[in-house]
């Protein structure tokens, strides 16, 4: 067991865990959060994406040891301080791109990350910017669309 | 309660609680319900709170299709009132009716129903107590927004609450009540959006995964090496050298679970017990994939069933113009959140927080599993991922329920591992369907044969232990006591169109796999065969494959979906790609639905590429337009990948598919473009609609291929054939 302090959704935050805990347990247990989630552990699935540094990457394998100097975003951090949406959360909700839902985190994330590289993707480049997370309910059309339509809202 | 898998819905014949012919569309449907025969009063469905509010109660469980928004839709339609002022309390043992399962695309026709009529039960109850409390004619009362108010305006508004005095309506919920006027509808037929997608965006906890309780403890299960294998020893010193603040392990016999205070100690813990332990050979599995599969498959002993039968089949032999044999592999549900319970044994009494599709059946399941009376038990349905059927959600409960005993006091969460979810639910049954036909001189399908062997395809624990997973490998081993439901395997196994002579047999086997009900039981299956036969034969007749269709057809409805979509599809300009088409009635009696793909085929690398598809349903009257088409869409890309590339792998030993890098599934590039077209109905029943895309879907993307390619494929995976 050890010390951490880590820098999340813009709050400095000080946990105790085993150095080798993958980022993902901390987030949920030491933390509280609901964001990111437990898809396959094995950076498979992509249910367990956070932002390091603004970039959308798993959560499930990185030791929270190595998390130290990141800033790191979670789902429930892209909420602004009035409790109104992110434009890709909004987007989300919009087009309603969403059945069982779990796979949001990994999607959402992704979008975002995707959208902060390159403002005005194409299908293509959607495709590949969202191509490490997976659903399972077959949601993709609607959320190219909610990317396409948050893309389009920042305009 | 509803423990078997029966077609509830017949459009035909006289019903047996004093309903006869003559009952308009949608009442039959309800009177047939489980829920409404044994929850016949308004307030078992329908509570009235403070504010202005109400509280809708429905058996079912929320899954992802929408069901919590479209009971919601329903009730606030009969009651004038705006969503946001309705709550849903989903399926809960002891609080909510008794639904069974949310399965077989039932939600809609049964409960939802149910909540209207208690809804607009309620109406009349609250205007009557109106026009008493206010010396005031019905017809002069207006019921809006929680409060009943005098039509020509002015002050005298009552609330609901203050009409009802705290207590809550009692009263049946009449079958015979007037419904609200389908042309005053606010919000039944209109594409009303989820409130919950709102809150899973954001990060709200709205998953049993992501319950937390003060104290509680977090449990792995370490699952043997393979089916059947016996647990022989642990070492659990090495284990708790490793890892000192373990809290508990649990053995008993081949159930062997731990305990922590630390979520990833007990990862870590399930790791090292798997390490630490020695495990017997399980009886082994035969070393067979595809072709020879389904030719194992076909040698097993079988029990065989006359499914159905009209005419003569003798001149068959004669006659004979084509026969084909298809078949499917097993496939899984492939959750992407693995299945996760929560236990917690206090005060005498367990409860259990489970994204089972079915509570109250789960919580017999449990107390038959740990022998303590039922009403001890209490079941609280909360979301989990998408099941697509009976996934691991009612094993891990057990696992849960059996840890929770083991450590009194403290709430326990079991969350299965990825590969635990993979190698453990119970699949989609392989199948293997033949078919034989005769073509009269007009072209007209004179003769049809249809046999097809499957295993069970439906093995839920329905009140029974047996089934659990954990049951076969405690100590003491639970027996079976009843057998499977061998009906789900012939679902859409008979022909919808016009055939005067044809016969349908079906042979079950108990085949290697583990299996139970997956989106669609056999009408996968049997409509990939069915529809891709239908193609072929239209050939043969020279016939384009709508009008072999249409010609063989009498129910209108039908014949409409399958125009629209002839004419939505005219236009598509075909570039070194095919275009095929399917059509069914879901078990014969549901929705209608008509689905076309274009795909493009790779003959150097053998690739298939599902560009689009498109779907045209009609499913009777549309509550919520917008969860219709979203469930089509998620089905169709859903089908489109079993069909592609989907198998579960195994060998001598054990399951191989044990991640998404050894199964596979649909990826963003691979997903095609999709478009629905709603039919709707607003004076026919209310048909569920989850699962009557998964066989069409698989038949069109087979005859599109065929189109582009020359390649009739009757074997799936698609891609694994050989182009």
């Amino acid at each position: 067991m050890a010390r951490f302090d880590l820098f999340v959704n813009g709050k400095k935050r000080t946990i105790q865990a085993d150095p080798s805990t993958p980022l993902l347990y901390v987030l949920r247990n030491q933390l509280g959060l609901n964001g990111p989630k437990y898809g396959c552990g094995i950076q498979q699935c992509g249910a367990c994406m956070v932002l390091l540094d603004g970039k959308a990457q798993p959560s499930c394998m990185l030791p929270v040891e190595s998390a130290s100097n990141i800033h790191i975003t979670t789902l429930e951090g892209l909420v602004p301080a009035d409790q109104s949406l992110h434009p890709v959360q909004e987007a989300f909700v919009q087009e309603q791109a969403a059945q069982c839902g779990y796979c949001l985190n990994g999607m959402i994330l992704s979008a975002v990350s995707l959208l902060q590289e390159s403002p005005h993707p194409d299908h293509a480049a959607i495709c590949a910017g969202m191509q490490r997370a997976l659903c399972r309910c077959g949601t993709q059309a609607r959320i190219i669309r909610a990317v396409h339509r948050a893309a389009a809202s920042k305009d | 309660m509803i423990t078997s898998r029966r077609n509830f819905i017949k459009t035909t014949g006289c019903l047996t609680i004093g309903f006869c012919f003559g009952v308009p569309a949608g009442r039959s449907a309800v009177a047939k319900a489980g829920g409404l025969q044994e929850n016949p009063h308004i307030n078992a469905w329908i509570e009235v709170l403070a504010e202005g509010r109400v509280r809708v109660l429905t058996g079912k469980m929320e899954l992802g299709q929408g069901i919590r928004t479209a009971v919601a839709q329903v009730a606030a339609e009969e009651l004038n009132m705006q969503m946001s002022e309705v709550d849903v309390l989903l399926a809960e043992t002891g609080r909510t009716p008794n639904e069974g399962y949310t399965a077989g695309s039932d939600s809609i026709e049964s409960s939802a129903m149910s909540i209207r009529y208690a809804a607009a039960t309620a109406r009349q109850k609250l205007l009557e107590l109106a026009s008493r409390k206010m010396n005031v004619p019905l017809s002069e009362l207006n019921l809006a927004d929680g409060k009943v108010s005098l039509q020509k305006g002015g002050s005298g508004a009552v609330t609901f609450a203050e009409l009802l005095d705290g207590k809550q309506l009692t009263d049946e919920v009449l079958l015979t009540v007037s419904l609200k006027a389908k042309d005053k509808y606010q919000l039944v037929g209109k594409a009303i959006p989820r409130e919950d997608i709102h809150r899973m965006v954001s990060g709200e906890p709205v998953y049993v995964q992501n319950l937390r309780f003060p104290g509680m403890l977090h449990a792995r299960v370490v699952r043997p090496p393979s089916y059947g294998a016996k647990l022989l020893q642990v070492d659990e010193q090495a284990v708790r050298q490793n890892l000192p603040s373990l809290s508990k392990i649990l053995v008993n016999g081949s159930f062997l679970a731990v305990m922590a205070e630390d979520e990833y100690q007990a990862i870590q813990a399930q790791q090292l017990l798997r390490e630490h332990s020695k495990w017997s050979d399980g009886p082994p599995l035969p070393k067979v994939s595809g072709e020879s599969l389904a030719k194992y498959l076909q040698s097993l002993p079988t029990r065989t069933q006359r499914v159905s039968g009209k005419g003569t089949m003798a001149s068959l032999a004669g006659n004979l113009i084509w026969k084909a044999r298809y078949s499917k592999p097993y496939i899984m549900h492939g959750s992407i959140g693995p299945s996760c319970a929560v236990a917690w044994y206090h005060e005498s009494r367990l409860d259990v927080w489970s994204h089972s599709q079915g509570v109250y059946p789960l919580r017999e399941s449990l107390a038959d599993l740990l022998q303590v009376p039922a009403e001890k038990i209490h079941v609280k349905g909360v979301p989990g991922s998408g099941c697509y059927g009976h996934n691991g959600a009612d094993d891990v409960a057990a696992d849960a329920a059996l840890l929770a005993m083991a450590d009194p006091g403290r709430p326990v969460r079991v969350q299965w591992m990825r590969e635990d979810e993979h190698a453990w639910e119970p699949y989609g049954s392989a199948m293997i369907m033949e078919l034989e036909a005769s073509l009269d001189t007009k072209g007209k399908i004179s003769q049809w044969k249809y046999e097809l062997w499957s295993d069970s395809h439906g093995a839920r624990p329905g009140g029974e232990a047996a089934n659990l997973l954990v049951a076969q490998y405690l100590e003491k081993p639970i027996k079976r006591q009843s057998s499977g439901f061998s009906g789900g395997a012939y679902r859409n196994a008979e022909p919808y169109y016009t055939i005067p002579n044809q016969q349908v047999d079906a042979n079950i086997f108990k085949g290697p796999l583990r299996v139970s009900s997956l989106r669609g039981l056999g009408a996968y299956g049997n409509l990939f065969a069915i529809e891709s036969f239908m193609d072929e034969l239209a050939e043969k007749a020279g016939k384009d494959p709508y009008e072999f269709r249409l010609d063989h057809l009498e129910d209108e409805r039908a014949k409409e979906v399958i125009r629209t979509l002839r004419m939505r599809v005219s236009k598509e300009e075909l570039v070194h790609t095919g275009m095929g088409m399917a059509f069914c009635r879901y078990k014969n009696s549901g929705t209608y639905i008509a689905m076309a793909a274009r795909v493009a085929v790779n003959k150097q690398n053998s690739s298939v590429e599902v560009q689009k598809m498109w779907a045209v349903i009609d499913a009777g009257e549309v509550i919520n337009l917008d969860g219709i088409k979203n469930q089509i869409e998620g089905s169709m890309i859903q089908s489109a990948s079993w069909t592609l590339q989907e198998q579960v792998r195994f060998d001598e030993k054990q399951v191989t598919s044990r991640n998404w890098d050894s199964y596979p599934i649909f990826r963003f590039s691979q997903v095609p473009e999709v478009e629905v077209t709603v039919l709707d109905r607003p004076t026919e029943q209310a048909l569920g609609v989850g699962e009557a895309a998964q066989g069409p879907a698989a038949a069109a993307i087979a005859n599109a291929v065929y189109r582009a390619s020359g390649k009739r494929i009757r074997n799936l995976p698609l891609v694994t054939a050989g182009i």
